[in-house]
C-alpha cells in the first residue's frame, strides 16, 4: 500500500489499531483483485489471517460479473490487530455472500469492513457477522452498502450480532446505507448482548458444566455465519476451527 | 432421600422461604400446593441452585449429601431433576445434542461410561414414545417454537432420558390439555414411581393428583409448610380454597 497511513478521521478506520498498523503499513501489498466472470461462482474461505508482527490484514477488491456469485466465509481471530476488508462491486443479477465470525480475547482488535456496491440492477447481497469477545478484546463490523440510482430491485441484507463474555470487551457495529434507487430492499440488524443466564441455568440443571454449556451456546450463535457455506466438508472445517478458538476463549 | 430443615431463602432483599422443613423418603411422591406467592417456585429454584435464590439459613441434603454446597450441574449429577414451570428456549442447540451432552456429563461426573450415539438414540426414542412425542421434535432446537404443552412434554422426555433419583416438578401440569395431562401423568408414574426414586410435585390443581397419586400433600403458605395430609387434603383444598385451610392451620 502506497497510500498514506489512515487516521481516525477515515470513517472505515475509526476502530482500527493504528499503532499496530503503522508497524506493518509499508510492507502491506495493495488490495488483491478478484474478478468473477459473468455467470460463474467463486468461493473463498479464510480461517487464518496472514500475520506479520502480530498484524494481519486481508484486503480484497472483488468485481462480480453479471449473474455471477462470490461467496466468502471468514474467521478473524489470530492477530493482535486483524482486519478483513472486502470491497464488492456487483453486476446485474449477481450475488455477494459474506459470513464471518470475529473471535477475540485479551487485548485483540479485530474487524471486518465491507463496502458493497450495488452498481447494477437485480443484484442481491447477504452479510452475516457474529462476534464473540472476551477480556478486553474489541470486535468491529463496518458495513457500507451503496445502491446506485439505476440499481433497481436490489436486495441487500446485513445481520450483525455480538456476544460479550466479559465487562471489558467491546463490540462495534456500524451499518451505513447510501441508497439512490427507489425500488430496493435493504434489511439490516445489529445486536450486542451477553449469554442468556436463564439458558445457562437451564443447561446446568440438566447436568452441563458451565464451560460446556457456554461452548454449546456460542457454537450455535456463530453457526449463523456459516449456514451459507455450500459444501458440508468446508462448513465443518471452518466451524471446527471456530470451535477450537471458542474453547480457548472461556 | 431429600431432607430439608428450616430452609430460609431470599430473592433480592425479600425473604420468601421462612423456615421450611420437609422430608421425602425413597418411593414417595409428595405434592406441594399453595396460593400464588407462597414460595413454591422459590423452593424448586433454591433446591436447584438457581443464581439469585440465596439460602440464608437451614439445610437441604440428598441421601446425606449437602445439596447447598453443590453447583447446579453437580446437583443434577447427584440425581436431581428440576422440571421448569417455564422451560427455556435455546436457539441453535438441538434437543438431542443437548440431552446427550447433558446425560454424558452426568455420567462422567458419576464415574460411568458415556453412552455412544446409537445407545443414546435408542434411549431417546424409547422415552419420546413413552411421552408420545415425535422424534422430529427432539431434532429441533431446545423448546424453540414449541407450544406451552409441548415444552412441558419435552421436560418429561428429558426427565425420562436423564433418569434422576429425585424429580422436582414445578407446575408441570400447567398449560397442558386433557390428553397431554394424561400422557404426562402416565409418564411421571412410569419413570418415577419406583422404590428408589422420589418426586416433589408442585401444582395448583387436583387434576394431576388424580393421575399421579401423592403419598403426602403439603400446603405451603407464606414460606412455610402449614399443613400436611394424605391425598384427601388436595380434595379439601379444591373444595374449600387455600385461605380457609391456611387460616385454620
Amino acid at each position: 500500500m502506497n497510500a498514506p497511513l489512515p487516521t481516525r478521521r477515515d470513517e472505515s478506520w475509526r476502530y482500527a489499531d493504528l499503532k499496530a498498523l503503522e508497524t506493518v503499513w509499508s510492507k502491506l501489498a495493495g488490495p488483491e483483485k478478484i474478478d468473477v466472470p459473468a455467470g460463474e461462482t467463486v468461493s473463498r474461505q479464510i480461517a487464518e489471517l496472514p500475520v506479520v508482527d502480530g498484524v494481519g490484514v486481508v484486503d480484497l477488491d472483488v468485481t462480480i460479473g453479471d449473474n455471477a456469485s462470490f461467496k466468502i466465509h471468514l474467521l478473524a481471530h489470530n492477530a493482535d490487530y486483524g482486519r478483513i476488508q472486502v470491497k464488492a462491486t456487483l453486476g446485474n443479477g449477481s450475488h455477494f455472500e459474506l459470513g464471518g465470525a470475529i473471535l477475540g480475547s485479551g487485548q485483540q482488535t479485530l474487524e471486518i469492513v465491507t463496502e458493497t456496491i450495488h452498481a447494477e440492477p437485480n443484484a442481491t447481497s447477504n452479510q452475516v457477522v457474529r462476534s464473540v469477545l472476551a477480556d478486553k478484546a474489541t470486535g468491529s463490523f463496518l458495513g457500507k452498502i451503496n445502491v446506485a440510482r439505476h440499481a433497481q430491485k436490489t436486495d441487500a441484507a446485513q445481520s450483525v450480532k455480538a456476544m460479550l463474555l466479559d465487562r471489558g470487551a467491546t463490540a462495534n457495529a456500524k451499518p451505513e446505507l447510501e441508497i439512490f434507487a427507489d425500488d430496493v430492499k435493504c434489511a439490516h440488524g445489529a445486536t450486542v448482548g451477553e449469554l442468556d443466564k436463564q439458558a445457562l441455568f437451564y443447561m446446568a440443571s440438566r447436568g452441563l458444566d458451565p464451560a460446556t454449556a457456554q461452548k454449546l451456546m456460542l457454537q450455535a450463535f456463530i453457526a449463523d455465519a456459516f449456514v451459507s457455506v455450500g459444501d458440508d466438508a468446508e462448513r465443518e472445517a471452518i466451524e471446527g476451527k471456530a470451535l477450537e478458538v471458542l474453547e480457548g476463549l472461556s | 432421600m431429600l431432607k430439608i430443615e428450616n430452609l430460609h431463602a431470599t430473592v433480592g432483599d425479600t425473604e420468601i422461604l421462612k423456615g421450611l422443613s420437609l422430608e421425602l423418603k425413597a418411593g414417595e411422591i409428595h405434592a406441594i400446593m399453595g396460593p400464588n406467592g407462597a414460595g413454591k417456585s422459590t423452593l424448586a429454584y433454591a433446591l436447584g441452585g438457581r443464581p439469585g435464590y440465596e439460602v440464608t439459613e437451614g439445610s437441604a441434603s440428598l441421601d446425606g449429601q449437602d445439596l447447598l454446597a453443590l453447583d447446579p450441574h453437580e446437583r443434577a449429577a447427584a440425581g436431581i431433576f428440576l422440571g421448569f414451570q417455564y422451560p427455556v428456549e435455546i436457539p441453535g442447540v438441538s434437543n438431542l445434542q443437548f440431552l446427550r451432552e447433558s446425560l454424558n456429563a452426568q455420567r462422567k461426573a458419576r464415574g460411568e461410561e458415556a453412552l455412544n450415539g446409537a445407545e443414546f438414540i435408542k434411549l431417546a426414542k424409547e422415552k419420546a414414545a413413552l411421552l408420545k412425542m415425535d422424534m422430529d421434535m427432539l431434532k429441533r432446537a431446545v423448546n424453540v417454537g414449541f407450544s406451552g404443552g409441548e415444552k412441558k412434554r419435552n421436560e418429561m422426555v428429558q426427565m425420562g432420558i436423564l433418569d434422576p433419583k429425585l424429580a422436582i416438578l414445578d407446575e408441570t401440569d400447567s398449560g397442558l390439555d386433557i390428553d397431554a395431562l394424561r400422557t404426562v401423568g402416565a409418564g411421571i408414574n412410569s419413570i418415577m414411581r419406583k422404590p428408589d426414586k422420589a418426586v416433589l410435585l408442585i401444582t395448583h390443581y387436583q387434576r394431576l393428583l388424580e393421575l399421579v397419586e401423592p403419598d403426602f400433600v403439603h400446603v405451603l403458605a407464606d414460606g412455610r409448610i402449614v399443613k400436611t395430609g394424605g391425598p384427601e387434603l388436595a380434595l379439601q383444598l379444591e373444595n374449600e380454597g387455600y385461605e380457609a385451610i391456611a387460616e385454620a392451620a
